[in-house]
Formats: structure tokens, sequence, C-alpha cells
């Protein structure tokens, strides 16, 4: 019912005066950045029993706060389910979508969003039980599959078992949580979404080690920040940040040494710490922008390792994630 | 108005704009005109925001591939060429089969707890309200949830299946039963079913005329039952039983073939039954105890049994009262239908304004169809009752 509400809000919203054109304005106006975030996906978006947000794509929001207010702590984060975060961002609710968001291009065009880049490379997989003796995901045929509804990842299934003349019979749940909890109590044979929703997902099980995760990888998901269309100027700045925050690692400027990387001489560095150049100012932020990022958040490796990689429950290999320059494929353009 | 004018002279002509009658019509033109621009104002704006912000509007989306995979569906639907307009459909079949099944069972079940808390065994009175104030003192959701995971945890899993004998399994996948498959020479069956109905009516009226007449009453329930049940039965057999069954199998994942009832679909269905039951338990119990103890009192000195005496004296007295609180049970059912959305059952809203407004993003257009096609279901529902309430209303002459 509440999500009822929230979509009659959404079209009186529309009726009466749509969302506002002037984000940055608006948010720094309101001294606060409504973050749209997962909020049950541990390594991405999770708040810990004291309210405390951690993940991937908590933390950009948080490095958007940092450009914008210099303080990380200025975020509020809106848990979405899957199927409600698009109208939220639509209507003004939340200022951007860092949301385990596969970028499509019908999403790109007629839900009137902007995707402003990719914080992770994933694609989809499927988990189930090793007692089932499942190999491969060829053999899932007639099996049932427990899906959260609303994603790519609902599309995708259909489109896997359609192509391989394997007949689905699918479960569709309203979150991930109850779809993984339909799993867990023997309503289906296999759990899919992005394979780093499955790691997490996983370790929440009530026995981890009874499950083990296909290795097939079905589709391409590119996550990443989404913003309202017909806003260039933040459209920018959030696009920005999270360039930032790649080219950071690339520059090897991370939140321990970024205080040293204010004396550099190289003029990557010294344009990327505003030393050297007013690069920041024509994003519409200021001149230390990348260094308020980095020191109060750190750069996209460190992010990385502390949310998905090595350093959480986690321990995601960075595959594809890794820079362009060390076999994966993250880049980002130069600032200049 | 003065009153004193002779008779025969023409009537006072007032200026028309202190005529009340022409003044309530020009306020609620007025109103009208106004209520009216609202709407179009907020349509034509909705439209240009829409459109400022790049989102698609309209209905072109209605053709559109739909792509997704939906888990119980009454009428043919594939993920890879059916469209959205196909999925609407599946979605509001699947809510009025559960609402239409939720209605028949809850009445039935309302019916028996309601008269229940009116017996005179102590035992089964207090049972009854005990029931009644259980259940519809805590939150639906809460309830469906709560049967969706026992139903869930209390059934077997896959490979331990309850097995009933004849090709019956069930567990917490669902429950198989074997598929009736016509064979040619069955189609006599539902014609001598035909047969018999009539054959019942026309026996039934004339053992009416009949008791009118002499006051001897027909045994009309016993050669109802013969007509159809038994009639249909013997042109099965003569007909050498052309039925076949597709069998439910056990292949390597799960249960194929036969009939499929889904855990969220008994769910959901139980849920709404015995919630609702709740309710019209207690509407029953007013209409009853609204038809006064002289009736019963009456009817027992003329010799009527306490049977016939709630059939024909109370019920029909009690259902006047019974019927438009009813109603809105009715309703009520069929909109609460839609927190499946929480279970995982199929329904309009999980379907429709679920995965296809998320897929579209066009929640304007698709909130509004299904508000409407809720809107419709509830009118006909209270169109068809309301028919039913006048005919049964007390004609007073």
């Amino acid at each position: 019912m509440k999500r009822f509400a929230s979509l009659l809000a959404f079209a009186l919203v529309i009726a009466a005066h749509g969302a506002s054109a002037q984000t940055l304005k608006a948010v720094t106006d309101r001294g606060i950045l409504n973050c749209g975030a997962n909020g049950t996906l541990a390594g991405f978006g999770l708040p810990d029993a004291q309210g405390k947000w951690t993940g991937l794509d908590v933390d950009v929001c948080r490095a958007i706060a940092a450009a914008v207010f210099n303080d990380a702590s200025k975020v509020k984060f809106v848990p979405l389910s899957a199927k409600d975060r698009f109208t939220a961002l639509q209507s003004g609710e939340v200022d951007v979508l860092v949301r385990n968001t596969t970028w499509t291009s019908s999403r790109d065009s007629s839900l009137g969003l902007s995707f402003t880049g990719v914080d992770y490379y994933d694609g989809q997989g499927f988990m189930v039980r090793k007692s089932l003796k499942v190999n491969s995901a060829l053999e899932l045929g007639d099996a049932s599959v427990c899906v959260q509804q609303g994603t790519t990842t609902e599309l995708n299934l259909a489109d896997y078992f359609h192509a391989h003349n394997m007949k689905l019979k699918s479960v569709t749940f309203a979150t991930a949580n109850e779809a993984v909890k339909a799993y867990d109590a023997g309503r289906c044979d296999a759990y899919t979404t992005d394979a780093s929703g499955l790691y997490a997902e996983r370790l929440r099980l009530a026995n981890s080690n009874d499950h083990i995760i296909l290795p097939e990888i079905i589709s391409k998901e590119p996550l990443g920040p989404a913003v309202r269309q017909g806003d260039d100027k933040w459209f920018t700045v959030v696009k920005w940040v999270l360039f930032a925050m790649i080219n950071a690692e690339e520059l090897g400027i991370t939140s321990k040494n970024v205080d040293e990387m204010m004396k550099s001489t190289n003029p990557d560095v010294k344009r990327f710490v505003g030393t050297e150049g007013n690069y920041g100012e024509q994003i519409g932020l200021t001149k230390d922008w990348a260094v308020r990022i980095i020191k109060l958040v750190g750069n996209y490796g460190e992010v990385f390792e502390r949310n998905v990689g090595q350093g959480s429950p986690l321990k995601i290999d960075r595959g594809l994630n890794k820079l362009w320059n060390k076999g994966g494929i993250q880049y980002a353009p130069p600032v200049r | 108005m003065p009153t004193d004018l002779p008779a025969g002279s023409p009537p006072v002509r007032v200026a028309f704009y202190n005529d009340p009658k022409v003044r309530s019509i020009a306020y609620q033109v007025t109103l009208c005109v106004i209520v009216g621009f609202l709407v179009f104002a907020a349509f034509r704006n909705a439209i240009y925001n829409l459109e400022r912000a790049h989102i698609a509007s309209g209905f072109g989306f209605w053709e559109h591939t739909a792509g997704f995979d939906i888990s119980q569906t009454l009428i043919q639907f594939d993920s890879a060429t059916s469209s959205y307009g196909r999925a609407f459909w599946v979605g509001l079949l699947n809510t009025l089969l559960v609402a239409g099944l939720g209605i028949v069972f809850a009445t039935i079940l309302g019916f028996i707890i309601g008269i229940a808390r009116l017996s005179t065994n102590w035992l089964v009175a207090k049972a009854a309200s005990g029931y009644v104030e259980t259940i519809r003192n805590l939150p639906l959701l809460l309830q469906l949830l709560f049967w969706y995971n026992a139903v869930l945890k209390a059934l077997p899993a896959i490979r331990e299946s309850f097995v009933v004998p004849g090709g019956i399994y069930l567990n917490n996948r669902g429950l198989f039963i074997p598929q009736p498959i016509f064979q040619s020479g069955f189609g006599w069956v539902p014609i001598a079913l035909f047969v018999g109905i009539v054959g019942t009516i026309v026996y039934y009226v004339r053992a009416r005329r009949k008791q009118e007449r002499t006051g001897e009453q027909a045994p009309v329930f016993l050669v109802g039952l013969a007509l159809v049940i038994g009639l249909p039965l013997i042109v099965f057999a003569i007909a050498r039983f052309p039925l076949a069954f597709d069998y439910p199998k056990a292949n390597r994942f799960n249960i194929a073939g036969g009939i499929e009832v889904l855990p969220e679909f008994a769910a959901l269905l139980f849920g709404l039954t015995i919630y609702t039951a709740a309710f019209i338990a207690e509407v029953v119990r007013a209409g009853i105890s609204a038809v006064t103890r002289g009736q019963t009192e009456a009817a027992y000195s003329l010799g009527f049994r306490p049977g016939p005496t709630l059939r024909l004296i109370v019920v029909p007295q009690a259902m006047r009262v019974i019927i438009p609180p009813l109603t809105s049970q009715y309703l009520n059912l069929t909109k609460n239908s839609s927190l499946a959305v929480a279970i995982g059952y199929p329904d309009l809203v999980q379907v429709f304004t679920g995965t296809v407004l998320n897929n579209t993003g066009q929640a304007v257009e698709v909130v509004a169809i299904t508000m409407a096609v809720y809107l419709t279901i509830s009118l006909v529902t209270s169109l068809g009752m309301n028919i039913y309430n006048s005919r049964i209303a007390l004609v007073e002459r």
C-alpha cells in the first residue's frame, strides 16, 4: 500500500509541477544529498545495526556529498526496492540513484534517466544447492528459479531459458529478501541475480557452504549511478565524481597520501588535486573537489576492496573491475 | 410571494437570476466547469512534465514484447513473444480467479461461523467467537505472510513429496493433480448434465404446484440428485469412460504435467478466505439477530421444525440486512487480493504495476489502468449485489 501511495504521489507531483531541473542548487540549499540506495545488499548498500550504511554504491553517494559539501556524512540514504527505484528518482524523492542498477538503452531513453558511468561491471549468474549436483546453468531446464521483480535479471532469465530451449518455472518476488528466503525454504531450485549479489546473498543463507554459484555469466550488467534527464549540470557533477575516484587510483592517489600529493610536481596530479587550473569550478564544484572525495571517501580501488574485495567478507575478485592498464576495463577520461 | 393575488391573474414574474431553480442549476454548472478545468489542467500539465522529463507516455507499450516469465498463466503466455497487454490479461485473470474463489469460500465459511456463533452449544459458540475475534484483529498482510511461510515450511521438499495414490503429489512447490483429457464421446456427458438440470427444474416446479394443490411433498432433493449426477454418470459409462488423465511425473527438478496449484496461490486464497470469513460471520450474525425472536416463535407455534424455520422464515428476512454489508466484504476481498505482491502470486498489481511499470517506466498510465480495472470489478460486483438485494427486498403493499 505504501508503494501505491508513493506511485500516487508521483502522479500528483508529475501533474503539479514536475521535478526540479536545478538539482545541484537544490542539494546545496537543502544541505543534504538524498541518495537512492539498496538497503538489503551487502557490499553495495546495507545499513548495520547502528544505522551506519556501508557499500560500494553507498560510498559513491558519500563521494558526491564530499565533493559538494566537503562532508561525506551529509547524505540521507533512501532504501528502495528494485521496482520502486525509478519512480523515486523520476519524482525527485532522491537526487541520485546508486542502487546496483544496470545501464540499459530503454532506461536511458523511455524512463527519462541518464546513467553517469559504471561503478561495477557485473553479470548475471545462478546459485543452486550443491546436493542437486548441477554443474552448469545449461542443466537447469524445468527448474524453478526464484528472482526479484523489476530487474534486468528477470528479463535475462526468460531470454536465457528461451534461447537454450529450456523450460522455465520462475517465481517472482517484490524484493530480493523474499526471493532469497523462498529459495532457502526450498521453493526454488535456483536463485538468480547479478554475480556480486549472489556472493553477498550466499553469505546470509543458513548454511552458505551448501550452495554453489554456477560458472555461467549469462548477461552484461554494467551497474552505475543514474540521475534524471534534463539537468546537465548535475549529470556532469555525478559523472565526474566517479571518474575522479577511478583517476585517483590510476594516479596512485589514496586517502592516505592525498596530502603529500598536493605538493606533487606531476602535471596530471596537479590538475587533479587542483593546484593547477580550475577544473573543479568548471564542473560547478570547488578547486579541491577531487581532494575532498579522496580524503573523505577514498579512490576507486580502496572503496572496492573495502566493500566487496579482499577487505570485505565477500572477497570478490576485481576481474573486469581492474583498471584498464591492469587488465580490467575500468577507465575514466582525464581531468584537464 | 404575495398571497393575496386575485384569482386568475398571471403569476408574478421574478427576474431569472432570482429564480432558485435557475440559480441552483447555475451553481452546479459552474462547479462542474471548475472541476473539469482542474482535471484538464492536471492532465495537460502531466503530459507536459513527462515530456520535459523525457519519460515516455501514451499506450504504445501495450503491444511491445514483455520478455519476462509469469509463474501462473490461465491463458497462453510466452515470455519471448507475448506483449505487455497479454501480461495485463494474465494478471487480471489471476486476480479474478483468486477473488472469485475467495468470495465463494469466504461466504460458505462465513455463514457457517456466523450461525455457529449463535449456536446454543456453548463450545461451538465460543470457538466461533474466538475465531472471529482472533482473525479480524490481525492485519491481513501479516496473516498472508504467516500462511505463506507456514505452507512452505510445513510441506515436504520436492523429493520427499506426499504421494496420494492416484497420481497426486503435494510438496512445497505446490499441489499437483492429474489433468483430465477428454476423449471423443465425452461430449455426451455435459449434454446429459444439462438434461439432468433441466429435468430437475421441471420436476421442482411440478412438485411445488402439487404441494400447493394437495399439500403433499415430493422428494425433490433425491430426484434432483439422481438426475444431475446419476444421468451423466450413466451416459459416461455407456460411452465406455472416454476420459484419460495426464499424470504429473517427477523430472530432475520438478514435477511436470497435470494441474499445478502454486503454494503462493494456495496461501493467498487461504489467507483471504479465513480473513474475510471472520467479517462475513459477523455480518451474518447481525442479520440473523435482526430477525425478531417472535418470528421464530410464531413459526414454531405453527408447527415448523427448527431446520425449515431457519431456512424459510429467518434466513430470507435476515438476507435483507446481510446483503449490503456483505457486498462491502466482497469488494474488500477483491481489493485485498492485491496484497499478493508480498508473497509472489502474480496478480494484476504484481505483474502490471510491478514488472510492467518498472520495465516501461510509465507509472501514470499503468496506475491509471489498474485503478480503472479495480473500479470496474468493484462496480460490477456492487451492481450484481444491488440487483439481488432489490429482488429480495421487502415488497411493501
